[in-house]
């Protein structure tokens, strides 16, 4: 029985292993050649959660690479927000994600969601930066100055001023429904995120 | 219950040998013209057409030398990619192009490889651009790894000779430059 159990143990083992393992390395795409800094493997968080599932999301009114400011107030009764929080420009990952989020605009409408992008990078970086992503359909935020405050209010201000690859999908009534600090090395799973917008009242 | 070691271990090597295809190391770039295609296994589409479309049956994984074609087009992508997505429109125009022509209809396949993305994430694609060839997930980046952790999107057209082996014909990143020229580089790399 012994060797029963030891051989499902390594049955299971070499299953996990013959499966490889989700690495850092994130497909690169050619739109940004050579410009992405390689900022290696990182500490997964660096930072602690201010805020909770259920709380009230902290206030903010930040300056977009539009031009206007955007509030968390002014969607109040009106949409859902996600709030895509990623460390910085020109950066692996993060310049692999909004791409994405910029093709399913019709995902997010049908949940009568708004995504609000947001780095604590300036909006001279963040402008150059998204250029090279295409026209994006969602508002695109610097929490530069002062540096980082809203991440920092958040909890989501990594020790070395960049934030947390993190989501938070706050409803209509501004009451936070889901958190995702994610591993910085790592993109969220868009089915992950669009499962939870469609626990949501549109 | 008594078992002996060497039955229990040697269970245990052949059910991992037949159930665990191999996994390819890490390549240190990507194919290039006249190098044999790598054997990469990949998941058999649960889509009837798509199945049907590169000519396999069943369920489980397949090699690329397993496509009923003379020759196939292998489209490293992401959903997340800029450039893919705006590529995405012409690739189409060039599987619509390569079945309209009866010299090229059947002879050469297209499929897409999802580097780093989810069955979910590859679906999304799919449908935002209407995709008409076969798009595999890659979620793990196993395949990406294989293939050489190439930037995308990368094109790579492999012949498919008799006696099942595939050779690289083309291997360029960001190779599409219209439907025409493309189809001009397909036709006389693959010999078609």
């Amino acid at each position: 029985m012994t060797q029963l159990k030891g051989l499902i143990g390594f049955l299971l083992v070499a299953a996990v292993v013959s499966l490889g393992s989700a690495g850092p390395v994130f497909s690169r795409s050619e739109a940004f050649k050579e410009n992405i800094f390689p900022v290696g493997q990182l500490k997964p968080t660096d930072s602690k959660l201010k805020v909770k599932v259920g709380g009230k999301a902290p206030g903010f009114a930040l300056p977009s690479v539009a031009g206007e400011k955007v509030s968390l107030s002014q969607f109040l009764g009106e949409k859902n927000v996600v709030l895509s929080f990623v460390p910085a420009a020109w950066t692996p990952v993060c310049s692999d994600q909004w791409p994405g989020y910029n093709i399913i605009q019709g995902l997010f409408e049908e949940h009568n969601a708004i995504l609000l992008g947001i780095t604590v990078d300036n909006i001279p970086t963040l402008y150059s930066w998204t250029n090279q992503m295409g026209r994006l359909w969602f508002p695109v935020l610097s929490d530069f100055f002062p540096h980082g405050a809203v991440a920092a209010r958040y909890g989501v201000l990594r020790t070395d001023g960049t934030s947390e690859r993190a989501l938070f999908v706050i409803d209509k009534k501004g009451i936070i429904r889901y958190i995702d600090v994610h591993d910085i090395n790592q993109r969220p799973r868009l089915e992950v995120l669009m499962g939870e917008l469609a626990k949501l009242e549109k | 219950m008594k078992i002996p070691l060497a039955f229990t271990w040697g269970l245990a090597l052949i059910l991992i040998l037949g159930i665990v295809p191999p996994t390819p190391a890490a390549a240190a770039g990507p194919p290039t013209a006249g190098e044999p295609f790598p054997t990469i296994f990949l998941p058999i589409p649960k889509d009837a057409d798509e199945k049907n479309y590169l000519g396999l049956t069943g369920s489980g994984a397949f090699k690329i030398t397993q496509v009923k074609a003379q020759a196939v087009l292998i489209e490293v992508f992401s959903m997340y990619c800029p450039f893919c997505q705006k590529d995405a429109p012409g690739i189409n125009e060039l599987f619509q192009a390569i079945e309209k022509d009866p010299e090229l209809k059947g002879r050469i396949k297209i499929l897409g490889i999802g580097a780093g993305n989810s069955a979910y994430e590859v679906g999304v694609y799919k449908k935002t651009y209407n995709v008409p060839f076969p798009l595999i997930p890659d979620e793990r980046l196993a395949l990406h790894k294989a293939l050489g952790e190439t930037r995308t999107p990368y094109f790579i057209l492999v012949r498919l000779d008799q006696g099942g082996t595939g050779v690289v014909t083309y291997s360029e990143l960001a190779g599409f430059k219209g439907v025409e020229s493309f189809l001009e580089i397909l036709r006389k790399t693959a010999g078609i």
